[in-house]
């Protein structure tokens, strides 16, 4: 099994609802998040293009995050997704450091904290807060290895790209362009 | 002298509000530090859900309010059911919880007083002090000047309870900024094309449709969430999206065609679009044969309005206008021009939305799939209440032989009729104002302010300190929507639906209910019988008894459908209609306005441009927020904290502007931004035009987080065009500059 989401940027309109539902559900203090949205302006007036992205962790197979973690806090379950264990983190901030997509930050109580793709729902055959929010529909969430997933048929038809290739971390969100 | 109505702080004269300050919210807690990583979460099986519908902006989604057993509200999602949302509610819905928790609240209900030295305070009162000392003064007012001088603004579910008690006291004078200053001249446009009116939420067939034609609509920013939803549908079919504006939207970026127009001529590109479909020969000739009235003498109008002079004031190539026009014919009769929804520009407004009326009736949109449905909302019985006293004048009283053919009340008018005038007899005395913002919500804020400086009296209901509350008498405090009844919502849809909203919690503070604030005051006059219910839960079981359900089967379920009762969603082949117009059929000429003495048919006038140094003010919304009533809810505000101002780089590069940097905006009449606004630079924005979103720039401190954050566009907005059909307020002709630095700025004033 490997979690993974697809990202369509010619739906999203940047609402945030990815942002607040995330923050009700995981009780994500204010001033915090766990997804954020991206908007991309390039070309110059009338000539001018939009891209805009709803980002999270990538839950990478390849993870800067848990590698350097020193207590083994962060780790990789089950279908990939990268997790912390709160009280076994010290909260020394290497692995906000080594994240290419500046997907965790310090919560107040003095943990790292970021996505978990909300595996607490998965368990219960519920998709991710922010996927069933969505008013655009546009994030696609399931398992790669399985091609009837919404995230398999999402990326089969579709051209898409992922952040920061070069980092060589094999990220698993999938941005449809 | 200083003015009774200073603008004040809302401060009791107790400490009551002081020991509220630190935040009473409960994120995380002392449990987590012994957590494992999943703790925060609550499952939804250990919360209760409690049906609602949504009352954060006027599109009402219904949705569960969960609770968790410790009493707190952790989140609100959307009801499967309700195709208002089908379960997905936006950012503002999803983040309704921060209105609940703002520890900025009204909480007590407060009595405008006076010091010795003549400065005003409030002083926090009983209901039962704030409510007789309402009923006191509006007595008063009524034995003096006539019940009629009493006005009611009101935005959202509470309106309804304040309407009916504003009846049985006598006055007529109920009305919304939803009308004069958004929607009016729209459905001023619809009424008299179509014979009737477009309503909320729009029957517009997106779902369906081939090409979607968005004229400064900006759906994506507005955030009306069956269309957002509708709308991401068709880009996942390949629909044509075709966006007009001089500003690349959201909606624009999403588009296969976007048209930049140069501002306040969109109604010359209509035109030319008529013309293209008439003199191609591709309008909906068997639609118009039947359904449509006085089609020679429009084709004789737009003769010379082809593309080639629309070029000239739109800046649109005339190949452009010609294939978007020929690309709503391949689509139509499933072609949407949309009737966008605030639409109050330039004082011409009604006559260009009778221009998207005609062209959606040239291609035949009205009443067939992927144009407009035929809406149909539930009707639920009502309880016998009294005949309501007949009242002898109204607001039209002072606008002698203008307005015709406003359908609904002008908020804009009873203000400026408040303003007393020598030839005028009827000034308004009162306002009674639910949910609305007046400050932020009219044009030309100073103007409002005087108006609400000439009351006897004025009394605010509202969930938060806004503006508006500063210069009330009394202020009364009305729970947030989750932990209050109203109302069964019955708005139209593709079939009809009724929603219930119940309370999750109790109300926090001393809030109280809109329906309990209305009958008590009722009481109070003697007007009990109009509220013939001891309590709301008792008319809402009573209606939904009549109607085969009852409160609890609502209270489990949320939301009902019901089968239609008025024919099908579109009209049939060749099916005769008969429309409610003078002539019965579609007017594309219109004798009703000629009457009036204006155009039967649309024609294009140009617009005030921009002095030297100056740039039209064009303004919007952000899809996390709703006019100005959000800004202070913590959740949303994480999301954005406040507006920028976005410049084209040409012009920033002119006048040296950096992004980020602090500038205050001066308008054509010399006014100055209250707070300083941040510099977008951005090419999204075209060279003569500005643009920022409504909604920010509040000078009321006791809203901690939004206090000062960005600018208030109300108050640049000091030239009005008024529409002469229906007196809608244009709001587009306002024109600012930028001023650096504060000196520059003070040496100037």
């Amino acid at each position: 099994m490997r979690y993974a989401m697809a990202i369509d940027t010619k739906k999203c309109v940047g609402c945030g609802d990815c942002v607040v539902a995330c923050q009700t559900e995981n009780n994500v203090p204010h001033g915090y998040c766990r997804d954020w949205i991206v908007e991309n302006v390039a070309g110059s007036y009338p000539n001018v293009e939009i891209e805009l992205r709803s980002e999270r962790c990538n839950h990478c197979d390849n993870s800067p995050c848990v590698r350097c973690c020193p207590t083994g806090a962060s780790h990789i379950i089950e279908g990939g997704i990268v997790k912390v264990t709160h009280n076994e983190c010290i909260g020394c901030g290497a692995c906000i450091q080594s994240c290419p997509y500046d997907a965790r930050y310090s919560h107040p109580e003095g943990y790292v904290d970021k996505c978990t793709f909300c595996d607490h729902r998965l368990a219960k055959g519920q998709s991710t807060a922010c996927v069933e929010v969505c008013p655009t529909s546009c994030l696609y969430f399931g398992d790669l290895e399985d091609p009837n997933s919404d995230v398999s048929k999402a990326l089969k038809n579709r051209a898409w790209k992922v952040l920061a290739p070069e980092a060589g971390t094999k990220p698993q969100l999938y941005f449809l362009t | 002298m200083k003015s009774r109505r200073d603008f004040i702080k809302i401060s009791t004269a107790g400490a009551g509000a002081a020991a509220l300050g630190l935040s009473p919210l409960k994120w995380g807690g002392l449990e987590n530090l012994n957590a494992a990583n999943d703790i925060q979460a609550v499952s939804d099986e250990d919360m209760t859900p409690y049906p609602t519908y949504c009352e954060v902006c006027f599109w009402k989604c219904a949705g569960w309010t969960y609770v968790d057993k410790k009493g707190e509200i952790r989140k609100i999602i959307g009801n499967k059911e309700d195709p208002h949302c089908n379960g997905r509610l936006c950012p503002r819905g999803t983040g309704g919880v921060g209105m609940y928790n703002d520890e900025d609240r009204l909480k007590t209900p407060l009595i405008r007083r006076f010091k010795e030295n003549g400065d005003a305070y409030f002083e926090k009162v009983s209901w039962d002090e704030a409510l007789d000392y309402t009923a006191k003064k509006l007595k008063v007012i009524a034995d003096e000047h006539g019940p009629e001088c009493v006005a009611l603004f009101n935005h959202g579910s509470g309106g309804k309870f304040f309407g009916n008690f504003l009846k049985a006291f006598g006055s007529p004078n109920i009305t919304a900024p939803s009308f004069a200053q958004c929607r009016g001249p729209r459905e001023t446009a619809w009424i008299a094309t179509f014979g009737e009116a477009v309503g909320s939420p729009e029957p517009l067939d997106i779902r369906d449709t081939e090409c979607l034609v968005l004229i400064g609509s900006h759906i994506g920013e507005n955030m009306h969430n069956g269309q957002v939803q509708e709308m991401s549908a068709a880009i996942d079919r390949g629909a044509t999206i075709i966006t007009v504006d001089p500003r690349l939207s959201t909606a624009a970026s999403k588009s296969k065609y976007w048209l930049p127009i140069k501002p306040a001529t969109d109604l010359a590109l209509l035109m030319a679009w008529i013309h293209v479909a008439i003199y191609e020969d591709i309008y909906n000739k068997e639609y118009v044969e039947q359904y449509a009235y006085g089609f020679d003498e429009l084709k004789e109008h737009v003769k010379n309005m082809t593309p080639e002079w629309a070029y000239g004031i739109t800046t649109i190539k005339p190949d452009i206008i010609r294939k978007t026009a020929r690309e709503m014919a391949n689509a139509a009769p499933a072609v949407i021009i949309h009737p966008g929804r605030h639409v109050t520009w330039y004082g011409d407004d009604t006559q260009r939305i009778r221009a998207v009326a005609i062209l959606n009736a040239l291609f035949g949109s009205w009443g067939n799939r992927g144009g407009f449905y035929m809406k149909e909302s539930f009707h639920l019985p009502k309880m016998k209440i009294p005949p309501y006293p007949k009242p002898t004048k109204s607001w039209r009283d002072a606008f002698p032989g203008q307005f015709n053919l406003a359908s609904l009340a002008l908020s804009s008018g009873i203000c400026d009729a408040t303003i007393p005038t020598a030839d005028r007899s009827c000034s308004f005395k009162a306002w009674i104002v639910s949910g609305t913002n007046l400050p932020l919500t009219l044009p030309n804020m100073k103007n409002t302010e005087e108006a609400m400086n000439h009351l006897d009296f004025m009394v605010v209901i509202d969930t938060m300190p806004m503006e508006v509350t500063s210069y009330a008498d009394v202020v009364l405090p009305e729970c947030t929507y989750l932990e209050r009844y109203d109302l069964i919502r019955t708005s139209p849809h593709r079939e009809p639906y009724i929603a219930l909203r119940m309370p999750a919690v109790e109300p926090k503070y001393d809030s109280k209910p809109a329906w309990w604030i209305a009958k008590k005051l009722a009481d109070k006059m003697g007007l009990g019988d109009y509220f013939p219910y001891d309590n709301i839960t008792d008319l809402l079981d009573w209606q939904l008894k009549k109607v085969g359900s009852s409160l609890e089967e609502m209270q489990r379920i949320g939301i009902k459908k019901f089968d239609r009762e008025n024919g099908g969603l579109y009209f049939q082949k060749g099916e005769d209609i008969e429309f409610n117009t003078p002539t019965g059929k579609i007017e594309l000429f219109s004798n009703e306005i000629a009457a009036e003495g204006f155009d039967a048919m649309p024609v294009y006038t140009a617009h005030p441009e921009p002095p030297e140094g100056f740039y039209r003010l064009i303004y919007g919304r952000a899809p996390m927020h709703t006019f100005s009533r959000t800004a202070n809810n913590h959740n949303l505000w994480d999301l954005k904290k406040e507006n920028s101002v976005w410049i084209n780089p040409k012009v920033a590069d002119l006048w040296d502007l950096k992004k980020d940097q602090l500038i205050w905006l001066k308008n054509q009449d010399g006014v100055v931004s209250s707070f300083p606004i941040k510099v977008r630079v951005t090419e999204r924005i075209r060279w003569d035009s500005v643009y920022m979103v409504h909604g920010f720039g509040h000078s009321n401190k006791k809203l901690s987080r939004a206090h000062g954050h960005g600018s208030n566009d109300s108050e640049l907005i000091t030239k009005v065009m008024v529409d002469p059909i229906m007196g809608g307020t244009g709001m587009r002709g306002n024109f600012v500059t930028f001023l650096t630095e504060k000196q520059e700025m003070e040496a100037e004033s």
